[in-house]
């Protein structure tokens, strides 16, 4: 498995993305996009990742959303963007289309996550995957306190409204790389804008992996 | 802004039918400045029954370009930054040669001698245009409906030649649907016994038949919704039925004005021709996959649809976009959502602007950087 060092933090855009874009994942993702690649980013919201990548590191940037009013917003600033669904929207890519498809805190809204990161691996050489950790102690503290479904300020909906429909854990997903036999290249753990480098499981909030086939 | 409309004459012009037209002049207007590279022309095409003058004040009749809304300083196609050009449509009636010019070996009309034509023959004539004003590369080819069709056969006949493309409201074929209402727009012409088998020049045109063909296209232009709320069923200048075939509707007085308004600018044998171009549309030619034509394309695509347009709907679009992807092009695709039908493309004109405007600079940059 994995370790779960994080990486040192490098590069001087990293406070510049975050302060743009106000998400930690997103920062972490800017590190590890190398210049002047092809870059897909699904559930890219308003194209702002997108824009920010492809004006600082030159990239070739593609996004797919399902909301036209995101979607008019992102071409409105000039990135190329596609109104479609996750779920089915990658088939007709080739394969290898990608150097990386990003996948930011959208994986556990998909309605077949593991549908999505093979189609991801096989439109790109690497997937970003960036989901919020469901094992993160507030989400056990309040489940265990309420005998209800959590919420809190990473789940911060009620059951019957919330777009998450597929809950998982740090751990959940090393055990589904494991199985699909995929390699974790790197990983970050975060709580906040805090890096966390012991027990992820239990104190990060948002986990980040680039992983390859 | 007063423009006024220029012709240029080539010797000739071979069409896919096999034919060759010879002259031929095609009609262009153009706003806002080239600059010293050429780099900032975008070609816009019309729909069925536009012509060149796309923007500002038209010398001759004082009218405002069809697309007026879109193209102008700061508007989408923005004249202070982009040298826009649009010309009249092979087969058309507004000073590009089609079946009312005069034939030179008749010296008179061409009517139905006129060869039929294609999308495709279209676009090459438009070609020999843009090499004749000395620009080597569009950064953008665009237009809605027909003109997006236009713009989608520009992306495969010339790929070196088109930075970019913008099909809007428009199809890579056109579907038995789409035929279908054009046939019907025909039949209503040459019903018309005033048509005398297309030589009516120089006599009383078809004009009950092109009225009809007309009445029948401004349906397909609206949408249930934006029918209802511009007429709903209120009656024209009553208060009761007339309980006659007189206009009781406002929705039958606004079909007979725009026939009748449509009968004076526009020529019924071009209906026929231009229809049937559109009607053999079909970027596959009848091969079927839509995939396998986009190999060749090298453009960056903004596709945009509406979601009220049901003569050209979103779904044709999306058949565009998929392909595209297929070869992994630099795509957009919007779904705008709108109540205004297929007419949608040139009144509901916020959204796309933006759209649009963005993503010019973005291709503008990009040029200019690979330059």
């Amino acid at each position: 498995m994995s370790s779960a060092q994080a990486q040192p933090a490098a590069g001087t855009r990293r406070p510049f993305v975050r302060e743009l874009l106000g998400r930690s994942d997103y920062a972490i993702i800017s590190e590890i996009v190398e210049p002047g690649t092809r870059v897909l980013d699904l559930g890219c919201g308003e194209g702002e990742l997108l824009q920010w990548l492809a004006e600082n590191k030159g990239v070739d940037a593609r996004g797919v959303e399902i909301s036209g009013l995101k979607v008019q917003r992102a071409i409105a600033r000039g990135v190329s963007v596609y109104q479609g669904d996750i779920d089915e929207g990658l088939a007709d890519y080739p394969d290898d289309a990608f150097d990386y498809v990003i996948l930011s805190q959208t994986l556990q809204e998909t309605h077949r996550p593991l549908k999505v990161l093979r189609e991801m691996l096989r439109v790109g050489k690497r997937a970003i995957v960036a989901f919020p950790n469901f094992a993160h102690w507030s989400v056990r503290l309040s489940m265990l306190r309420t005998g209800q479904a959590p919420r809190t300020k990473l789940f911060p909906y009620e059951w019957y409204e919330s777009p998450n429909i597929h809950f998982l854990t740090v751990v959940d997903f090393e055990r589904l790389a494991q199985k699909e036999k995929l390699i974790i290249e790197r990983c970050y753990f975060l709580s906040g804008n805090r890096r966390v480098t012991v027990m992820p499981n239990l104190l990060a909030e948002v986990a980040v992996y680039l992983v390859r086939k | 802004m007063t423009v006024e409309a220029r012709v240029v004459r080539f010797e000739s012009l071979a069409l896919d039918s096999g034919a060759t037209l010879s002259p031929v002049d095609i009609a262009y207007e153009s706003y806002g400045e080239l600059n010293e590279s050429k780099s900032n022309a975008i070609l816009v095409l019309h729909a069925f029954s536009g012509d060149a003058h796309a923007a500002g004040i038209s010398a001759e009749t004082g009218k405002p370009g069809w697309w007026d809304n879109m193209i102008g300083p700061g508007k989408a196609f923005d004249t202070n930054r982009y040298c826009v050009i649009c010309s009249n449509v092979l087969g058309g009636c507004r000073g590009t040669t089609g079946p009312s010019s005069i034939r030179p070996d008749t010296a008179q009309p061409y009517a139905m001698s006129f060869p039929v034509i294609t999308i495709r023959d279209m676009v090459r004539l438009q070609k020999m245009l843009i090499d004749h004003l000395g620009i080597r590369r569009l950064l953008a080819v665009t237009g809605g409906s027909m003109g997006g069709m236009q713009a989608l056969e520009w992306a495969l006949s010339y790929p070196e030649m088109v930075a970019s493309v913008i099909p809007i409201a428009t199809t890579a074929r056109h579907s038995a649907q789409q035929i279908a209402f054009n046939e019907v727009g025909r039949q209503a012409i040459m019903a018309d016994p005033d048509w005398k088998e297309g030589n009516y020049y120089g006599s009383n045109p078809p004009a009950r038949g092109l009225a009809v063909a007309r009445m029948i296209g401004h349906i397909t232009y609206m949408s249930d919704d934006s029918m209802r709320e511009k007429f709903g069923r209120r009656l024209r200048g009553k208060e009761n039925f007339g309980f006659g075939f007189d206009v009781d509707f406002e929705v039958e007085s606004y079909l007979r004005y725009r026939g009748s308004e449509f009968v004076n600018r526009f020529d019924a044998n071009s209906y026929l021709y231009i229809t049937k171009a559109m009607d053999y549309f079909d970027l596959t030619n009848g091969q079927g996959s839509l995939s396998s034509v986009f190999a060749r394309a090298k453009a960056r695509f903004l596709v945009i649809s509406f979601t009220s347009d049901w003569l050209y709907p979103s779904y044709q679009s999306q058949e565009i976009v998929r392909a595209l992807r297929a070869w992994n092009l630099d795509v957009a695709y919007c779904e705008l959502p709108s109540n205004y039908g297929h007419d949608a493309f040139l009144v509901d004109v916020g959204e796309q602007t933006d759209l649009i405007r963005g993503f010019l600079a973005r291709t503008y940059d990009k040029a200019e950087a690979a330059a």
